[in-house]
């Protein structure tokens, strides 16, 4: 069959629209010039490529070309409503690429094409959107991905908390991976790639309702080099799965569920910053839970633990890694924590969200 | 963490653990029955849960999760109280966070909040009066909960609101006080408690003295205790101690907080703006005099009983629940007919199950210390 050559690149470029005014009217959601003026001036300015710039209904692409990277596409979308919008270490834009490159990347994926959806809520700042906006074009070139189709839609006041973004991924997993949560068997290992909590606390500290000030940084990353870094040298790693919200604890939970396995980890050797812990025994929460944005948690059969690690180690995230627990055969689903004390507790999944205790 | 790590030290705690075997050895209890000794406060439950204590602890001891969970012991009627303040028109309802999941019998602040009831967490008494500053046309209504520990930070705030003439600004006071609680514990006639761990930040407000009738009149010791896992080890030590020598006194382990007598501002504080009511309701427990205080008249511009009308409904307790069995520690938590079935921390049925520093909840989410002491003992003998 012949190839449909270069049917989405058209060979006169289309003048794009500007955006004049300052803020968003409901007028940019309209489907007429305004909302092509915005997209254009906003978004597909920034994440210019030839994909996109059509401005097709749909994206198209060469399935040989695809097919170059591997045999299974793989496929996923994530919601991102973070509040609030820019905090340190990252904002909405930023994390919306690390969190669907890294759904993509964990499943031993090359990720490659991304959709952006905005609903954005009336009255906002053109400007503001113009630094998400670039903010994405940004993760997303360092990524390797390109975002190449999208919607924006736009709601009344009060009806959205100021910009929602929609992205979906288009990844190919290699040849003769299956990476899976229900793969662990007793004897393997458990990995993290580094520090735990920084962005669930940086999000909390962020909010300011509980006016405690915190010299932490969210640790939102794509993680596809790293862990294209460690699938390279341990085709036989079991599972890897980013621990995002629910914390390190749920990813183990979810792990020893589907493998029919035990977990213990150990306390001492849980990677924690000391102003995460600190911010953490003030507010009585267990940061076993808390969100990160830039943390895998991987599991290796053992034999091959040491080598997982310290190649975890040469990569730039992965400098803090560290082997946290094993898989076991004492209670299937049940985790379990030796306490820096040297006591045993269970740890199981959130239940709701983690409030803070009052005395 | 320094200051805080010390007191986690495992090599301390395994010399403490000896330390307890030997004087389990030495009581004459032990070789009959489990000796129970009670941590009153939640927050003990929650460390002993946390750095799993009770799994360290030899099978002699036997730990009784008391009533000094505030959030826990609410009864289902303050909590439809709260919910029909915090569905009045312009208002704010504020509430410390784990108040927000307790169910009322209709629904919790979490659901009433939900169906469009302005209903916000705060960390402090003084941020709801922020609240009251920056929002001069709504009614900030705060949810005064918890045992003399924050009872002087709700009497400061109300006295700050007075002096700075704030008029929408109200507490609905919920302060419940230990004491009378420990005492009704005591009477009860199933009751089978040989010691008890004192409140640590109960007593950094009132002191040590008012437990000694616990030591003259029921001759059971008390130790007020820290928080830290090994505060709580060092505290059952102490208990041990002086249940091995024949004694039973009030002590102080918890010395770098809490001063033997107590803390007079926050007393003078809470004295010019709360009296003791003649009964208060408790989830489990049912009614005991004078456990409850309520503001005085003369801020009765702040009292939002007084302000607004609250249903004040009595709603009994779910009959299948034996959360009150618990709380004197004749039954387990999982000797419960409804735990971990009808009631669980999704949705909580008793009292215990409502908070992280339930024992029905830790029990739930931190696992069954005997189950525990299995793992330990198998991987012993694997060793």
């Amino acid at each position: 069959m012949n190839k449909p050559a270069d049917i989405s690149v058209p060979k006169q470029p289309r003048k794009r629209g500007k955006v004049s005014i300052k803020k968003v009217s409901l007028a940019h959601g309209g489907g007429g010039k305004a909302m092509r003026d915005l997209i254009d001036d906003v978004f597909v300015s920034q994440f210019d490529n030839p994909y996109l710039s059509p401005l097709e209904d749909q994206a198209r692409f060469d399935l040989n070309d695809l097919a170059k990277f591997g045999d299974q596409l793989a496929f996923t979308t994530d919601s991102y409503v973070v509040d609030p919008l820019f905090f340190p270490g990252g904002d909405i834009g930023k994390l919306a690429i690390c969190g669907t490159v890294n759904d993509l990347a964990v499943g031993g994926a090359t990720p490659l094409y991304l959709t952006c959806s905005v609903i954005i809520e009336e009255g906002v700042e053109i400007e503001m959107l113009r630094t998400i906006a670039a903010s994405m074009a940004k993760e997303a070139a360092s990524a390797g991905v390109k975002i190449v189709t999208g919607d924006t839609k736009v709601v009344n006041k009060g009806c959205c908390d100021k910009i929602f973004i929609n992205t979906a991924g288009i990844g190919v997993i290699r040849n003769g991976y299956n990476l899976g949560a229900g793969n662990a068997v007793p004897g393997d290992v458990i990995l993290v790639n580094g520090l735990l909590g920084d962005h669930g606390a940086t999000i909390l500290a962020a909010r300011g309702d509980m006016a405690l000030d915190a010299p932490i940084e969210s640790d939102c990353a794509s993680l596809h080099g790293l862990i294209k870094t460690i699938l390279d040298i341990c085709p036989e790693i079991r599972f890897i799965r980013d621990a995002t919200r629910g914390g390190l604890a749920t990813v183990l939970n979810e792990i020893a569920q589907a493998s029919g396995v035990s977990i213990e980890i150990e306390e001492d050797k849980t990677p924690l910053r000391t102003e995460v812990k600190g911010f953490c025994e003030i507010l009585g929460l267990d940061p076993l839970y808390l969100a990160n944005e830039g943390k895998i948690v991987v599991v290796v059969p053992a034999e091959h633990a040491e080598k997982v690690l310290s190649a975890m180690h040469g990569h730039e995230l992965g400098t803090g890694a560290a082997t946290i627990g094993a898989v076991g055969d004492w209670d299937a689903g049940r985790v379990t924590m030796r306490t820096v004390f040297g006591g045993r507790r269970i740890v199981d999944m959130l239940v709701g969200e983690q409030l803070p205790r009052i005395c | 963490m320094k200051y805080v790590d010390e007191f986690r030290d495992p090599v301390k705690a395994k010399m403490l653990l000896k330390e307890i075997n030997e004087l389990v050895e030495q009581i004459d209890i032990c070789k009959t029955r489990p000796l129970a000794i009670m941590e009153v406060c939640g927050g003990h439950t929650h460390s002993i849960f946390r750095y799993g204590l009770e799994g360290m602890l030899p099978k002699e001891i036997e730990l009784v999760h008391g009533p000094g969970c505030p959030v826990c012991v609410l009864p289902m009627g303050r909590v439809d109280d709260c919910v029909a303040l915090a569905e009045m028109p312009d208002t704010i309802f504020t509430t410390f966070g784990d108040a927000m999941r307790v169910p009322g019998s209709k629904k919790s602040l979490l659901q009433a909040k939900a169906d469009g009831a302005d209903v916000r967490m705060v960390y402090s008494p003084l941020d709801a009066l922020d609240l009251a500053r920056k929002n001069p046309d709504k009614e900030v209504v705060f949810f005064g909960l918890g045992f003399e520990t924050t009872m002087p930070s709700t009497a400061f705030t109300v006295l700050q609101a007075k002096e700075d003439g704030i008029k929408n600004f109200s507490l609905f006071c919920n302060h419940i006080t230990i004491i009378p609680t420990v005492k009704a514990i005591l009477d009860s006639p199933d009751m089978q408690i040989d010691g008890f761990l004192g409140p640590g930040h109960v007593s950094m407000v009132i002191g040590i003295e008012p437990y000694e009738f616990i030591a003259d009149h029921y001759k059971r010791p008390l130790v007020v205790a820290g928080f830290e896992p090994l505060d709580v080890l060092h505290s059952i030590w102490m208990v041990l101690k002086q249940i091995a020598e024949g004694r039973a006194e009030i002590e102080n382990q918890y010395s770098r907080i809490v001063p033997d007598e107590g803390n007079d501002e926050a007393l003078a504080a809470v004295a010019e703006v709360f009296e003791l009511r003649e009964f208060f309701e408790w989830r489990g427990l049912g009614s005991i005099d004078h456990s409850g205080v309520r503001m005085r008249k003369e801020f009765v511009d702040f009292d939002a009983e007084r302000k607004f009308v609250v249903p004040d409904i009595k709603i009994a307790d779910p009959k299948s629940c034996q959360c009150g069995e618990v709380l004197k520690g004749v039954i387990k938590p999982f000797a419960c007919k409804v735990f971990g079935k009808a009631c669980t921390p999704e949705t909580p049925l008793g009292a215990l199950m409502v908070s992280s520093e339930g024992a029905c909840a830790a029990y739930y989410q931190y696992g069954d210390p005997d189950r525990l002491r299995e793992l330990e003992k198998g991987e012993l003998e694997k060793a």
